[in-house]
């Protein structure tokens, strides 16, 4: 069993999206965010805002460094996660969860095959994995 | 062994508001010798303010003397030691640069007065301005930005003004993913899309890459040389040739010319435009915030461009040369600051080049180089290089060994505190996992640079031994651990009177 939810699809940059219907919520790894360190800052879209995938959505910023996001598959973005602005350390407590940062309504359903399974995903974080 | 720091005197202080007592004054005046009239009959009642002034703090003039002298104890300044953050080049002030910005003719200049009597102030900037065009091989000299990232965004302006008057501004700014982040933000505000280019495994440009992801829309390269890993980028005039043959330019951050002032020039490797960080390469201040200045040199093809105004001399009849500020410059950007920049920081970087001649600059780079592959060396076994290659004048390590033992980078720095050192530059660049970032500058003498390394080893022993020791650092400081999550999270940004809480 996979270390990261099976229910979910991955990318390389250390996203996940779970689909349901015509909309994906997207947020990032519990790898990323330990990579990251404390949370402090999120920057989201605005709803209504349209994005290629691979595009920058947003910007996340821990104490030690700050980070692009980037939306894994096109989409307009029809919610996003406002409780971040005062509680961004949600990301760190709860990726899955409560930390998740936007919802996309998705343009192109195909796209969702080229994202990484829970499994593959384990097997490229532990092939960047010092040592 | 903590050899460098001991515990002293670092006083506690609250905030000058809280030394506050009612009635408290520094100043006595004479009795009033005229009949006292109200105020709101002197200045009308309509300019008066009744909001927070009854909160300003009452104390006497000694307690102010020991509030900021107590403040001061808690300092670092590079008068103090080694001040090694990478990046940064927090070298040495010295002092005669100082007492020469402060002599009367320079600091009592005022912009207005008319050039035939600020012919040596003039003078002044003009000397500068050829000092640099002859250091970087790039003759035009614009000394007006305030800093560095002022001085990107003029020469990223005088980039498109260029490529406009050739009939196309092109789209894409190009550049690496080591970069400054300042670098694509001044590409952004001036209105290019910015396109991210990937380093090698040496840590330089992929030339192969670059070849493909240069075309017509290209409009410049802006790269950082030496790279933000302290390494120089060896296929520089190949670079240069690639954007110039596809009708680019090429940008360069000279954030780190102290690595090659009097030993190479930019403009002899095909750079159009550099910036300089007065700030960090000439000596002047920053660790107090400056203020900087960040010139930019460009290629005689690009001077026009130049902001306004430009000196000129002139020769006049009787062959006397005088300098004039030549206002017609039609192609230029315009002005980017007020009058000449922020002036006495010019007049310390001349100061400085002056008072170390050629060699001397050379000779600074060398000492610069040599003192990071200096500590490079000494730490290479405790601590992973992150990049191996040459160092120039900055060595960047990761906490790759550390690791195993629960310490992380920002622990290490943490310690280093305790050893009485500046922390280095942490976490930068991104590229690097767990970055630490040490440029120890031609500032530092041998002793103090293996107080250092001893320090740095040290830690490195207490990280495989005690490594609870590190992780739980800084212990000799008035305050511990900060939570700088929370602190970020939460700020408190102003201090509230108890009873208004």
């Amino acid at each position: 069993m996979s270390a990261y939810p099976d229910d979910l699809q991955y990318t390389k940059d250390h996203e996940w999206i779970r689909v349901e219907g015509e909309t994906g919520t997207i947020g990032i790894t519990s790898f990323a965010q330990e990579q990251l360190g404390d949370v402090v800052h999120v920057q989201l879209p605005r709803t209504g805002e349209k994005f290629s995938a691979h595009d920058t959505f947003g910007e996340v910023e821990s104490v030690k460094t700050f980070s692009e996001l980037f939306l894994p598959v096109s989409g307009e973005v029809v919610e996003v996660n406002e409780a971040l602005e005062d509680a961004p350390e949600l990301v760190n407590n709860s990726p899955y969860g409560d930390g998740w940062m936007v919802k996309v309504k998705l343009s192109d359903k195909g796209e969702i095959d080229s994202l990484l399974s829970s499994s593959e995903y384990e097997d490229f974080v532990e092939s960047q994995k010092v040592e | 062994m903590i050899k460098k720091a001991s515990t002293h005197i670092s006083q506690n202080e609250g905030t000058i508001f809280e030394r506050s007592r009612p009635g408290r004054v520094g100043y006595r005046l004479p009795a009033l010798d005229v009949d006292e009239s109200p105020i709101e009959s002197l200045i009308g009642r309509d300019l008066l303010r009744n909001d927070d002034l009854a909160g300003l703090p009452e104390v006497s003039e000694v307690d102010v003397v020991r509030h900021f002298t107590r403040l001061s104890t808690w300092n670092y300044a590079v008068d103090l030691g080694m001040y090694p953050l990478g990046s940064c080049t927090m070298k040495y002030n010295p002092k005669i640069n100082e007492r020469v910005s402060r002599f009367d003719g320079f600091a009592s200049a005022h912009p207005y007065t008319p050039d035939e009597l600020s012919q040596g102030n003039l003078r002044l900037i003009r000397e500068l301005e050829v000092t640099l065009g002859e250091i970087t091989g790039l003759p035009a000299v614009s000394l007006q930005p305030a800093a560095g990232a002022q001085g990107e965004m003029s020469g990223l302006m005088v980039i498109r003004r260029c490529l406009e008057s050739r009939g196309n501004p092109r789209k894409i700014v190009l550049v690496p993913d080591s970069a400054h982040g300042t670098n694509p933000a001044s590409a952004a505000i001036c209105g290019y899309d910015v396109k991210t280019i990937k380093s090698n495994e040496n840590g330089s440009v992929d030339l192969d890459n670059l070849r493909e992801v240069v075309n017509q829309d290209v409009a410049a390269l802006m790269l950082t040389n030496p790279s933000t890993l302290g390494m120089f980028e060896e296929h520089i005039v190949e670079v240069c040739q690639i954007l110039h043959e596809a009708g680019g330019l090429v940008y360069m951050d000279g954030a780190n010319m102290n690595a090659l002032v009097g030993v190479t020039r930019p403009g002899d490797m095909g750079v159009d435009v550099i910036h300089l960080n007065l700030h960090k390469t000439f000596s002047t201040p920053h660790g107090g915030g400056g203020p900087g200045s960040g010139p930019i040199c460009v290629t005689s093809e690009l001077e026009p461009y130049l902001p306004f105004p430009r000196i000129v001399e002139e020769t006049d009849a009787t062959g006397l040369k005088t300098l004039r500020l030549d206002f017609n410059r039609p192609m230029s950007i315009g002005r980017v600051r007020a009058f000449h920049g922020n002036y006495s920081v010019l007049v310390r970087a001349l100061c400085y080049i002056l008072s170390l001649g050629p060699d001397g600059l050379r000779e600074a780079t060398e000492t610069a180089v040599l003192n990071a592959n200096y500590i490079a060396h000494h730490l290479m076994d405790d601590y992973e290089i992150a990049y191996h290659g040459k160092p120039l004048h900055e060595v960047i390590f990761s906490d790759k060994h550390q690791q195993k033992y629960g310490v992380h980078t920002l622990d290490i720095a943490k310690r280093l505190i305790d050893y009485g050192f500046h922390p280095m530059t942490i976490y930068f660049p991104l590229i690097v996992h767990g970055a630490i970032m040490i440029e120890p500058t031609e500032s530092e003498g041998r002793e103090e640079i293996d107080l250092f390394i001893d320090a740095m080893r040290s830690i490195a022993k207490e990280a495989r031994e005690n490594p609870d020791l590190v992780k739980n650092a800084p212990h000799n400081t008035r305050i511990s651990r900060l939570d700088e999550a929370a602190a970020a999270r939460k700020p408190v940004l102003r201090w509230i009177k108890p009873n208004d809480k």
